[in-house]
């Protein structure tokens, strides 16, 4: 069969595929949240009670949710950028650098270029996106070139990130007097919403009036999660129906097949993981302009792109999926810390629970097997 | 000039301890064609179990022996999945980590009153060192040869398991299962039961590795302790081409590379502990480019095996 057919039996069978993806994702999740009950109810916890103040901890207050969706942003993008990776064969460990080099270059832009509002945070955002695709194209240059493994060169430069970021931080003219940071950006590279009028005195005065949008404007709400929706929408774009896409796809798929018909497999190790750490930037980018506001000095790495290696592989390296898984883990992460104060279960259960899932996950065989054996049973209560 | 030379290897062998023992591992794994991406979890588990072991009963070999368990029990549950259930090795790897960091943290709490740090341990219940007192204090030969019993047992065991891998049947198997499946399937050899062995050997040592960082470099588990470490042995053993000895060197590469850093930033000459802190990185990435060349993994690495009805 040629590598085309099989592209395009794969594309027929997408629904088929997807309904099976989202039925195993699903019992995943479900057997994930069973054994960390499990492992609460062990040491002690009342599960259902800890369930409990997750849900209300995310859904019981319109500004929780917003706080779980600011916290969700960034994993949601550095998911795209793992399951980008993913998608064309590659294993992009190295999203926690590529989303530091776009961090440390949002904060710097963001301080030191002086450009009318909009324009800024435009160019901030492409600047740092720029960035982190050079620092994850160095990644692929290094496997095309010197066949270096992915696997390898990322997780040296996330490292190599970390410090020169740290570096950067500390230098004397980017270091804020009093704190182990960077100077904060200025406010016409800042990507919140209402910002400056949620704490004006027309602002303030109007919030009272209306506690719903009081309690929604409290958080740093910003326009983080309509850039990850975009973004996960131009990138599956790109990945499903451009010929780039196709050609990476095709060298995910099968490498020397799509060498044989005529693709430069080096060069799309090298767009791939450019376009891998452009995204993978623009989470850092996202979480400086709308968040953080500045770079700190790092004493280790922070998780964003291991937590996007999750993402991905729980939202079945697709974009819809990453979203959605991004959500979730964003849910877990911001509501899971109220177990500790509330109730005082260890909040590593969460990565537990996590964990768990993704265990779950890797092993739709197993699943299928508990499936078949009920409705083996069925058949034998039945006497089918 | 001596004293200093002495200093860099001293740490040198220290730093490559933990890595020399999950890499090692992993070499034996993925020999075997089992990818082990969760040796961090391991390593995260064997700290842990190892510190908390070595304070309640005060002997840090029971910590040592129970941290291997750990790891290993860890590696059997990535054995069920990717043998068993024809998982995707990495994404199974990635659980294992997430896993095996937050049951460690998770127990450390439960046992440690809220903390995440064990209670340090002092000197006596600390891994021995063997050869204590044997030269001057500060000798070239002291600061080389002082170490903890550990750094020892790692050469043991990668001697151990280059002679398990290339001079012992079972070695052979081990190999044959990781190249072709099929064929050793079909030559009689079990290949579950092999894959298993050397997914368990591996978390077995990794567990060691995170004990020889809990309880030899340092004297208590804390959540930082691992930070990637897991991930360079991964590395170091595939920039060692996939053998035990290869591991072993890339270890002693990077530690040395680590023990420069710390000379450097003790002699003050000046450059910025930020940039000394990225020359291990960068000296192993010039190494892969410059020295190694391409390095082939074994050909069923990675590959599920299933059996034909």
């Amino acid at each position: 069969m040629t590598l085309k057919n099989k592209l395009s039996r794969q594309w027929h069978n997408k629904k088929h595929f997807l309904d099976h993806t989202i039925f195993f994702t699903m019992v995943s999740i479900f057997l994930g949240l069973v054994i960390g009950a499990i492992v609460l109810a062990v040491v002690g916890f009342n599960p259902f009670e800890a369930y409990w103040i997750i849900i209300k901890g995310v859904f019981s207050r319109p500004k929780y949710i917003v706080y779980t969706i600011i916290k969700a942003v960034p994993i949601i993008v550095t998911g795209y950028s793992v399951a980008f990776a993913f998608r064309t064969g590659l294993f992009n460990i190295g999203a926690e650098g590529q989303f530091l080099i776009g961090s440390i270059t949002a904060a710097l832009a963001g301080y030191f270029l002086h450009l009318p509002i909009v324009i800024h945070a435009l160019t901030v955002f492409l600047l740092a996106v720029m960035a982190a695709a050079l620092w994850g194209g160095l990644a692929g240059y290094l496997k095309a070139r010197f066949g270096v493994h992915e696997v390898i060169s990322t997780i040296m430069l996330n490292w190599i990130a970390l410090y020169l970021n740290n570096y950067l931080v500390m230098l004397p003219s980017v270091k804020r007097p009093h704190a182990e940071a960077s100077w904060n950006i200025l406010d016409t590279a800042r990507i919140d919403l209402f910002g400056a009028w949620k704490v004006s005195e027309a602002g303030m005065a109007w919030r009272l009036e209306h506690p719903f949008f009081h309690d929604i404007l409290q958080p740093e709400i910003n326009l983080g999660i309509f850039v990850a929706g975009l973004l996960g929408i131009l990138t599956a774009f790109v990945l499903n129906k451009t010929t780039l896409g196709y050609e990476l796809r095709a060298v995910g798929f099968n490498k020397d097949a799509a060498e044989q018909g005529g693709i430069n497999v080096k060069k799309n190790f090298v767009v791939a993981m450019a376009i891998a750490g452009g995204l993978a930037g623009a989470a850092g980018a996202l979480n400086v302009l709308g968040v953080a506001r500045e770079s700190v000095n790092l004493a280790n790495m922070e998780g964003y792109g291991f937590d996007g290696i999750t993402v991905a592989l729980i939202g079945s390296n697709t974009s819809i999926g990453c979203f959605f898984s991004g959500l979730f883990f964003g849910a877990l992460k911001y509501s899971g810390a109220k177990l500790q104060s509330t109730l005082g279960a260890p909040k590593e259960i969460i990565s537990i629970v996590m964990g768990t899932i993704l265990f779950f996950v890797a092993m739709p065989k197993l699943i299928q097997l508990l499936r078949s054996m009920r409705s083996q049973k069925k058949k034998e209560t039945t006497g089918v | 000039m001596l004293s200093d030379i002495g200093f860099i290897l001293g740490t040198t062998l220290m730093y490559a301890t933990p890595l020399i023992y999950a890499a090692v591992g992993a070499a034996i794994s993925e020999n075997s064609g089992v990818v082990n991406i969760g040796l961090e979890g391991m390593m995260y588990m064997g700290a842990f179990v190892g510190a908390t072991l070595g304070h309640f009963t005060g002997n840090p070999w029971i910590g040592f022996m129970a941290a291997g368990l750990a790891g290993g029990l860890l590696a059997y549950l990535h054995g069920i999945a990717c043998v068993s259930f024809k998982a995707d090795h990495v994404v199974s790897g990635i659980a294992i980590n997430f896993i095996g960091l937050g049951l460690a943290l998770f127990l450390c709490r439960i046992f440690f009153n809220g903390a995440t740090m064990t209670i340090p341990l002092n000197l006596a219940k600390k891994i021995p060192r063997p050869l204590n007192g044997l030269f001057p204090a500060n000798s070239f030969l002291d600061s080389v040869f002082n170490q903890y019993a550990t750094v020892y047992l790692a050469f043991i065991i990668v001697f151990g398991a280059w002679v398990l891998l290339y001079k012992t049947r079972i070695g052979l198997r081990i190999r044959a299962v990781g190249e072709h499946p099929k064929a050793a399937d079909t030559m009689g050899i079990n290949v579950y039961f092999v894959r298993y062995l050397a997914v368990v050997l591996s978390g077995v040592l990794a567990g060691f590795g995170g004990a020889a960082m809990s309880i030899a470099v340092v004297s208590r588990f804390n959540p930082t302790l691992i930070s990637g470490h897991g991930f360079i042995a991964l590395a170091a053993m595939i920039f060692g081409k996939w053998t035990p000895q290869g591991a072993l060197l890339a270890c002693l590469l990077f530690g040395s590379a680590k023990g420069f850093e710390i000379f450097l930033g003790a002699s003050k000459i000046g450059i910025s502990s930020q940039i000394l802190a990225l020359l291990p990185y960068i000296i192993t990435i010039i190494a892969l480019i410059g020295f190694v060349g391409k390095a082939v993994a074994p050909a069923a690495d990675g590959v599920p095996y299933e059996k034909e009805q």
